[in-house]
């Protein structure tokens, strides 16, 4: 089994002539949590986008699970889009649609489970993100910022796919909402052998529960690796990001 | 997405010869969402037929299991459970029995709530009920939203500097002006029918003349102030539902009210005075072109010159008759403008009601427009106008 699930390799991305990447090259392991760390507008979410196959990049070349992205067939496309789970920044819920529809969703479509069960599925995972069973029945409009996240998440994780994207899965969340979404997070990765790659600020979740991750600055990745990896690099990027009043607190308190 | 190719779950049931009591089952293959296929069925089956007896459950051959294939065991194991039936699990895997503890802590409970038969019975009712106190609620609302636009009204009458001409300006540029290409199409359209079908009723008698009556008339006091102001509600009703409707959503009107802005001042007030200037305007514009299209078809279908036409509309067509249709105009911009911005403000959070608001807006405006002129119809009879 080949133990690199994404590639990246000399990503170029243009919006007009504005430049957001140019040269991106990171890879993402089997069964880790991979973070993708920079400041607002250096191009995270456009690169988590691009992997997901919603952008295409200028040039360069992505590969996942073996299959090249730019080349890849609709087939292999839908089986792709299938099995992934993806949790965007706002939640993106079907505003039409009630928790419990938007989580069951996929499976209604793409499998032949019997109803009861996936009714079933659909409580499971509603429970395991931390939300009243009551919560399914309402339409996201009716969630407060938290239950959107925890219902989006919920869906995402539907399909118990061996692929996992969190577009700032924490942001919006309190503490306590934050902590326990990151163990539900360590826990499945660790029962159902997921991958997942996260774009995110939050510090914590980067000491906590990231295992590598890249910090994208300068329209490249300017670090990549392990945490400890990533502080020995002496760009100043990195600096200003661990270096400040946030950063030093965590260092100081340690892991 | 799997790397390695998934097979089929298979669920095999073996009695054992020794022991008339013991069923051995044993499942293969990756118990997963996609590969599930008939097992829930066969172990249903199994399940529902086994009764007080011990069943021992060989897993050592399974491949992936994920939380389907896993809810799919704990479903089985609790009706097997009911069945009085002892369970044994053999070749488990640490990862398995991982998997087992944490969907067996989020676990639903089934607790079956269905409606009772009598409460069945009474839902129509219970909805008929709830429909009429919403409706009365929504009447409560837009009375309470006139009521306050029209205190802003007195307010912008008083202190006639707080009155946002900008808007109103720009307002009337977008309901009125950019209106007229498809105002201009539907009263000469409107026009060209009302002489056809005159010209070959008239014809008949050799009434040729009188088509100028009847288009001068039916244009200025009904078609026209009628058909623009549908026009209307449904080009600038539903926009003002929408623009009204996305800023709440946006929570910009909130952000308005918080910097002390008030919506209705900012944003209804100018809508409305707006409307209520463009659409006489239009009304008038709406008539010239009407009866234009009807000069223009009775020439051309009845030999009527223009000289002889224009002739005899200046001696039916008194000033009155102007002025009764673009009269109504400024009440069915006031019904539209209101109901569309009423409307917007009723959008709630989720971007499906911006849709559904807009159309409620439209039909209310337009039912509203209609049975107005209808009442106008019935007023200026009785008064012999």
């Amino acid at each position: 089994m080949n133990d690199t699930i994404i590639t990246v390799s000399d990503l170029v991305t243009r919006f007009g002539d504005n430049v957001i990447h140019e040269g991106v090259n990171l890879t993402v392991r089997r069964g880790e949590i991979y973070g993708l760390l920079g400041g607002s507008g250096s191009g995270k979410s456009t690169l988590l986008k691009q992997i997901i196959m919603l952008l295409r990049p200028a040039s360069g070349k992505i590969t996942l699970l073996g299959h090249d992205l730019m080349t890849i067939s609709r087939k292999d496309a839908a089986s792709l889009r299938h099995h992934w789970g993806v949790l965007f920044q706002g939640g993106a819920l079907y505003s039409s649609l009630t928790v419990a529809q938007n989580v069951g969703i996929k499976l209604r479509e793409y499998t032949d489970l019997p109803e009861d069960m996936i009714e079933d599925l659909i409580q499971m995972k509603i429970s395991m993100v931390g939300l009243p069973p009551t919560a399914a029945a309402l339409y996201p409009a009716e969630l407060s910022g938290g239950m959107t996240k925890r219902a989006a998440l919920a869906r995402a994780l539907a399909m118990d796919p061996q692929l996992l994207f969190l577009d700032e899965p924490t942001s919006g969340l309190d503490p306590i909402g934050a902590e326990a979404f990151d163990k539900l997070l360590i826990e499945l990765r660790d029962i159902l052998s997921l991958t997942v790659v996260m774009v995110t600020h939050d510090l914590d979740t980067i000491w906590t529960i990231v295992d590598r991750f890249a910090v994208l600055g300068d329209k490249k990745v300017i670090a990549e690796g392990t945490l400890h990896e990533v502080l020995q690099t002496p760009h100043p990027i990195v600096g200003q990001f661990f270096g400040g009043p946030r950063g030093q607190i965590r260092s100081r308190d340690g892991k | 997405m799997q790397s390695t190719r998934l097979q089929k779950a298979t669920i095999e049931s073996l009695q054992s010869k020794d022991e008339a009591e013991t069923l051995r089952l044993r499942c293969s293959g990756d118990w997963t969402i996609d590969t599930l296929h008939d097992a829930p069925d066969a172990l249903n089956k199994i399940a529902n037929t086994s009764r007080n007896i011990s069943i021992v459950w060989d897993v050592s051959d399974t491949g992936r299991v994920d939380s389907a294939g896993m809810l799919l065991f704990i479903r089985t194991s609790a009706l097997l459970k009911k069945n009085n039936c002892s369970l044994q699990v053999v070749g488990t895997t640490s990862e398995q029995e991982k998997l087992y503890a944490l969907l067996q802590k989020y676990s639903p409970e089934h607790s079956e709530l269905k409606p009772a038969f009598f409460s069945r019975l009474v839902t129509p009712f219970d909805r008929i009920g709830r429909n009429f106190i919403a409706f009365l609620a929504n009447l409560r609302d837009f009375l309470a939203f006139t009521g306050e636009n029209f205190v802003n009204l007195l307010h912008a009458i008083v202190q006639p500097r707080s009155i946002r001409y900008n808007a109103i300006v720009k307002n009337i540029e977008e309901a009125g002006v950019r209106a007229l290409p498809i105002v201009t199409l539907t009263s000469f359209l409107i026009g060209v029918v009302i002489a056809y079908q005159g010209a070959v009723q008239l014809e008949k008698f050799g009434a040729n003349i009188f088509i100028v009556d009847m288009i001068a008339l039916s244009v200025t006091r009904e078609l026209s102030p009628l058909i623009t102001a549908i026009v209307v509600a449904g080009r600038t009703g539903s926009s003002y539902t929408a623009q009204l409707g996305v800023m709440k959503i946006t929570e910009e009107i909130d952000a308005m009210r918080t910097m002390g802005f008030d919506p209705h001042r900012f944003l209804v007030l100018p809508r409305i005075i707006a409307l209520i200037i463009a659409l006489p305007l239009m009304i008038f514009f709406a008539d010239i072109i009407g009866i234009g299209a009807g000069m223009f078809i009775s020439h051309v279908h009845l030999n009527l010159s223009y000289p002889e036409f224009i002739h005899r509309l200046q001696n039916v067509l008194t000033v009155k008759h102007v002025w009764v249709g673009i009269g109504k105009g400024p009440f069915f911009a006031w019904l539209i403008a209101t109901v569309g911005c009423f409307h917007g403000f009723q959008v709630s959070k989720n971007t499906e009601s911006i849709g559904r608001y807009t159309t409620i807006s439209v039909v209310n405006a337009i039912f509203l427009v209609i049975a107005c002129d209808a009442l106008f119809s019935v007023f200026f009879t009785e008064l012999g106008i």
